[in-house]
């Protein structure tokens, strides 16, 4: 299953990495859920124009939530507990960092690599999906296509670019 | 010189480690064919010692060791390039340089 642009996903809660169960769901503000991880060179080369896109769009009124969904029993790195380790090596996040242990987020949207990202206007549904910009190489790409997103939405439009192809480490199910 | 590159499915980033390593098998003037394996299964990463894709081995010895304790299986491999930044395929120069120093000591 695959979210398709203008759908609402269910509302979803997961645990962040503080144990606080949070909603995937924006109170009445858009949302951006990036499924990612810890292990993924893709996900730890866009990680950080993901956090300056949060600096950036929360004090604008949007909400930003990590979701990890991977297997953690064939990927320890991705466990709960690594993830705690990591957050608090960075002296914290200023997003929260979702664990996905059922994988129902994951498989809710349709999350096919880490990263992917998932934008949701004010009322739930989805107006942009794909990877955060065209190279997770490129750090003065700063996640443009993700902005695009965001600005056409705070401006009161549609995204002129609402899919991009999701670029990373595929998820890791569960068998 | 055997030159392999083994990879997984579920990483993206063969392809572009492939041709980095073609380019620079080019550049220092070695001739050798490179050896595409696939790595299908977490035991068949297991028994090869595959701590991820891609990995890069000559006559048998991953050119790029893992670090003792790195897990083994199917995922996406993390490098370092020169400048810091973390990335799926080893830094161009760094491969250059290792592929130099095995065809002095072939």
């Amino acid at each position: 299953m695959s979210l398709a642009i203008g759908d609402r996903p269910p509302d979803l809660s997961l645990p962040d990495t503080d144990g606080t169960e949070r909603s995937l769901y924006g109170d009445g503000q858009p949302s951006v859920v990036v499924f990612t991880c810890n292990h993924c060179p893709y996900a730890l080369a866009w990680h950080d124009r993901i956090l300056q896109a949060v600096t950036d769009y929360e004090p604008r009124g949007v909400r930003f939530l990590a979701v990890n969904p991977n297997d953690a029993e064939r990927y320890p790195a991705d466990s709960l507990e690594a993830m705690r380790a990591r957050v608090a090596g960075d002296g914290g996040w200023p997003l929260p960092y979702l664990r996905d242990e059922t994988q129902e987020a994951a498989r809710e949207y349709g999350a096919k690599t880490t990263p992917d990202v998932f934008v949701l206007d004010a009322e739930g549904r989805l107006r942009y999906r794909g990877a955060p910009d065209a190279d997770h190489m490129d750090p003065s790409l700063d996640a443009v296509w993700l902005r695009e997103a965001l600005d056409a939405l705070l401006a009161g439009e549609q995204p002129a670019r609402p899919e991009t192809d999701p670029v990373g480490c595929s998820v890791k199910w569960k068998r | 010189m055997r030159i392999e590159l083994l990879w997984s499915e579920g990483c993206p980033s063969h392809p572009r480690a492939l041709a980095d390593l073609r380019e620079a098998l080019s550049e220092e003037g070695i001739g050798e064919e490179v050896l595409l394996r696939q790595i299908a299964s977490d035991e068949e990463a297991e028994r090869e010692r595959f701590p991820g894709s891609p990995t890069i081995r000559i006559d048998g010895k991953d050119v790029f060791p893992a670090a003792p304790g790195e897990p083994l299986g199917l995922t996406c491999r993390c490098y370092r390039l020169r400048d810091g930044r973390v990335s799926p395929v080893p830094d161009p120069d760094d491969l250059r340089e290792t592929l130099r120093r095995a065809k002095e000591n072939a």
